[in-house]
């Protein structure tokens, strides 16, 4: 058995310094991810880093937005009442994630960066690009009635799981990063990596860097938005397509929307093509629907997943629809 | 490593891998908290963490040193029961009784939950101060505790008289 150290960061610069940038570390949060893929084996650190006591804070920034401390758990940013009146779409999505327990447990940094769900992933008799870098993609021609049609590539299908960070991503969501090198913050829309032919790096951040905290900006019109998440059951399951949206409207012109889609892609993914498709029109059926078909437009179907072409754009329609 | 469990404090060694599920049942003997699918899919190892529902299978144990942890063994005994045990007895809440403590622990907080106004993804309205307690409500914020033995009904139940049960003796408090 390998050994497994446990230490306690009080700070940033503490979890950091015990993290080292090692392979072998991981930053441990809320556990509910990593503590089932270190039993599965499919993580194996040597160290594990406890970052749930950083930054447990949301607080108002001075352009009136919110910056959500990385250890927030899910549960406290839901239920915060800024987040309820003015991002109801991040109160949504987060509340139609996982179970009471788990987001009680699970933090804001380990929900960016939980792993996929994939059933290749996470079977070791399987082959899996992400989990072992060139070993063949056992979804793509396998059972993949749950894997994505946006973003893929020859070398991995597989989704990400997260509902938070659809919401985020549609609220233009910014991660506050610390490195080796320095502090820096970039788009939550730029931290996931499309898998492209290197699956099993997921993100932008350096060895060792760490997420310090999420910053939404200030976003009016966000009061009038919300999630719509399409399942296989009613609760507790995860999305077969989901759907963050915020809409201006003014006399039935869509002044401005926000739209992201869960379920469906590689990465939390921010439809902009359906933005632009729907902003300076008329609020109606036919643009919505116009607005999907440009975002699915490019969409690749495996043998087992295309309805969610289908579902993916009923579901735009839908949510765009209820808040008009 | 210290533990505060169901008001004691416990010293115990356990490896760094060793989850809070099996420090309760394998190293303290407290088995009344369950391992069902030992991947946070079944809610029958939920326990009570400083009055918050967690899945104790997915939490290391040294995450958890100092925090007052409360097993079923703490909520009630034979002999004095906790109301929502007994209201699971009168309602038929279980069967086999497997996923039965875990249900117990998870709808004392989930009480809670909707008594300090936590929405969930079916509220309507996320201004609202006060949360129905319908079925649906309870359904849903139920959802990550399994039952094979389908006695959701009686689940359900109990729950709703229990929450019936403390409201009017916290209005009879009142007046």
């Amino acid at each position: 058995m390998i050994e497994l150290r446990y230490e306690k960061a009080v700070d940033p610069a503490s979890a950091m310094q015990l993290h080292g940038g090692r392979g072998t570390a991981r930053y441990l949060g809320g556990g509910t991810n990593l503590v089932d893929l270190m039993r599965e084996e499919i993580e194996q650190p040597g160290l594990v880093v406890d970052v749930t006591g950083l930054s447990g804070d949301i607080r108002e920034t001075d352009g009136g937005g919110l910056l959500i401390g990385a250890g927030v758990k899910n549960t406290a940013l839901a239920e915060h009442r800024a987040v309820r009146a003015r991002y109801p779409l991040l109160s949504r999505a987060i509340l139609s994630g996982a179970s009471g327990q788990i987001r009680n447990m699970a933090t804001v940094g380990g929900n960016i960066l939980q792993r996929t769900r994939c059933y290749y992933f996470y079977d070791d008799a399987a082959r899996c690009n992400k989990r072992s870098p060139e070993s063949g993609c056992d979804a793509i021609d396998g059972f993949n009635r749950i894997h994505a049609v946006l973003g893929t590539s020859p070398a991995c299908v597989a989704t990400h799981p997260s509902d938070m960070c659809v919401a985020l991503v549609a609220l233009d969501a910014v991660v506050h990063l610390q490195g080796a090198s320095g502090a820096r913050a970039i788009p939550l829309t730029d931290l996931h990596r499309l898998p492209d032919g290197h699956p099993e790096i997921e993100t932008v951040l350096e060895p060792g860097e760490l997420i310090t905290a999420i910053e939404i900006p200030n976003l009016p019109f966000a009061a009038r938005s919300t999630y719509r998440k399409v399942r296989d059951r009613a609760s507790y399951a995860f999305a077969l397509v989901s759907v963050a949206a915020a809409l201006d409207v003014e006399h039935g012109i869509v002044r401005d929307a926000r739209i992201g889609l869960g379920g469906v892609a590689t990465k939390p993914w921010r439809a902009r093509a359906a933005e632009r498709a729907v902003v300076g029109k008329a609020a109606t059926e036919a643009n919505f629907r116009a607005a999907a078909e440009a975002e699915l437009e490019n969409a690749s179907p495996l043998s087992g997943n295309g309805f969610k072409i289908e579902l993916a754009k009923r579901t735009i329609v839908h949510t765009l629809g209820e808040l008009a | 490593m210290r533990f505060i469990i169901n008001e004691h404090s416990i010293e115990a060694d356990v490896d760094v891998r060793t989850s809070l599920l099996d420090l309760l049942r394998d190293h303290l003997g407290l088995t009344g908290t369950k391992k069902g699918c030992n991947q946070g899919a079944c809610g029958a190892c939920t326990v009570l963490v400083d009055g918050e529902r967690i899945n104790s299978c997915l939490a290391l144990a040294v995450q958890y040193q100092d925090r007052e942890i409360l097993t079923i063994e703490g909520l009630g005994t034979i002999g004095d029961l906790h109301p929502l045990q007994a209201a699971f007895i009168e309602y038929d809440g279980f069967q086999c009784g497997y996923c039965t403590p875990g249900q117990i622990c998870s709808a004392v907080a989930m009480i809670g939950e909707i008594r300090r106004g936590l929405p969930s993804a079916l509220t309507e309205d996320l201004a609202l101060e006060q949360i129905g307690f319908s079925e649906d409500e309870i359904r849903e914020r139920m959802s990550g505790n399994l039952c094979r033995c389908g006695a959701y009904n009686g689940i359900i139940e109990a729950i709703r008289a229990t929450y019936a049960e403390e409201s009017a003796q916290e209005r009879e408090a009142a007046a």
